[in-house]
């Protein structure tokens, strides 16, 4: 068969075009049904944030109250390992100096110093874990939750070099043995190898229900952790971050951290 | 023709011969018994009509693919229910939907499983996702 620089040229071009028409059948083709997947009770938001009022955590709880960290740890199977190297915690307690290192005068009443804070992943706006995940295993859902796929995390802990919070633990030993609450038999737990943080009890939004350590607050007749939409200028955390002043952690770094808490005016002394 | 050092050569090639089919040879007759996955659990007797998310002949071939597709909706894109071809409502999830009726792991997935040659630990679902209790 003879070929000529235009015939071949002709044929290019057809088969180009071809190619070109392919993306228009493929989008047309697609355009068919899509299936509602979320439930009907679901709570949704357009970001999903927290507000904790520290004041009302350590006057209105009963002394020592760790009730919201029980509740969560119980919920989501998280084991104890009794070892600060290779402990796991998704909501856990630490020192205003260490919170807050940015803002931190020295001069604080030392009180207010010694007090514990309660820390838990912030869900941030731009997440560090997120863009560094090769995997893509943790990423940041529509509605801002920083969520981990278990199945394709390797284990490489980028995500906890990344995180400015240590919001993230790692798995060094089977956690299974070390679940000291009863199994929540509704929940998976973790394996050896992966990475875990708190996941804003992605779980319960979708059926319906605030996050555990929410609700064990409000159990507790304390009411000093408030969930919501941040977005939304209605919704209760955002009043109340509209009437209070509050402060977040290393807001410095841009990660715009989506805990809020609130310092209200007290004598510490 | 000769060949040279020719019984040296010949009994080698026998003796590898009969080592590289050893597989074969030594399993003859010694096929393992066909699996059967039990679908006996009282969530199934009580069923009145015994259908599952998909028909049995797509649930056979198809399971692991409709995992994975609940896997990505659930994980990956927050949706919980699956809505099947009769309509009927299931929620997306291995260890809370799957097993509810499916209560006996040992009997129905590690029949099969174990019968490819599967090792226990693979698919890997069961180092997270916690498997129901059995009574025997």
């Amino acid at each position: 068969m003879e070929a000529s620089r235009r015939k071949f040229l002709r044929i290019g071009g057809a088969c180009a075009l071809g190619l070109g028409a392919l993306g228009i059948s493929d989008a047309l083709a697609g355009s068919s049904e899509e299936r509602e997947t979320k439930r009907a009770e679901a709570l949704s938001a357009a970001r999903w944030g927290m507000a904790i009022d520290m004041k009302k955590c350590w006057e209105n709880g009963k002394p020592g109250c760790i009730e919201c960290i029980l509740a969560c740890h119980a919920c989501h199977n998280v084991p104890d390992i009794g070892n600060r190297k290779e402990e796991i915690k998704w909501l856990w307690t630490e020192k205003y100096e260490n919170a807050f290192p940015g803002q931190l005068s020295g001069l604080e009443p030392p009180a207010f110093r010694e007090r514990p804070f309660l820390v838990l992943c912030n869900h941030c706006a731009n997440a560090p874990c997120a863009r560094v995940c090769p995997t893509r295993a943790t990423f940041k859902r529509a509605d801002g939750i920083t969520m981990i796929d278990y199945h394709r995390c390797i284990g490489c802990r980028y995500c906890m070099a990344a995180c400015p919070y240590g919001a993230r633990s790692f798995n060094f030993k089977e956690p299974r043995e070390h679940i000291k609450t009863e199994l929540n038999r509704a929940f998976p737990t973790r394996e050896r190898g992966v990475v875990e943080n708190c996941n804003f009890c992605e779980e319960r939004l979708g059926a319906g229900k605030v996050p555990a350590c929410v609700e064990a607050c409000e159990k507790q007749n304390c009411g000093a952790m408030v969930f919501g939409d941040l977005e939304d200028p209605g919704s209760k955390v955002r009043k109340l971050l509209a009437a209070h002043f509050s402060i977040r952690r290393k807001p410095e770094l841009g990660t715009e951290p989506g805990v809020y808490y609130i310092i209200q005016g007290a004598h510490y002394a | 023709m000769k060949i040279y050092d020719g019984k040296f050569i010949i009994a080698g090639l026998v003796a590898f011969i009969g080592l590289a089919t050893f597989p074969i040879w030594s399993n003859i007759g010694k096929a393992s018994p066909l699996p059967e996955p039990k679908l006996d659990t009282p969530a199934i007797q009580q069923m009145e009509q015994k259908q599952c998310v998909l028909t049995r002949d797509e649930m056979r071939t198809g399971h692991m693919r409709l995992l994975d597709e609940w896997r990505i909706e659930v994980v990956r894109n927050g949706g919980r229910i699956y809505t099947a071809t009769d309509g009927k409502i299931y929620e997306m999830s291995l260890q809370n939907e799957c097993m509810r009726c499916h209560s006996n792991k040992t009997r129905f997935c590690d029949a099969c499983h174990s019968y490819v040659g599967l090792p226990n630990s693979t698919p890997y679902c069961w180092t997270c996702h916690i498997a129901p209790r059995e009574k025997d």
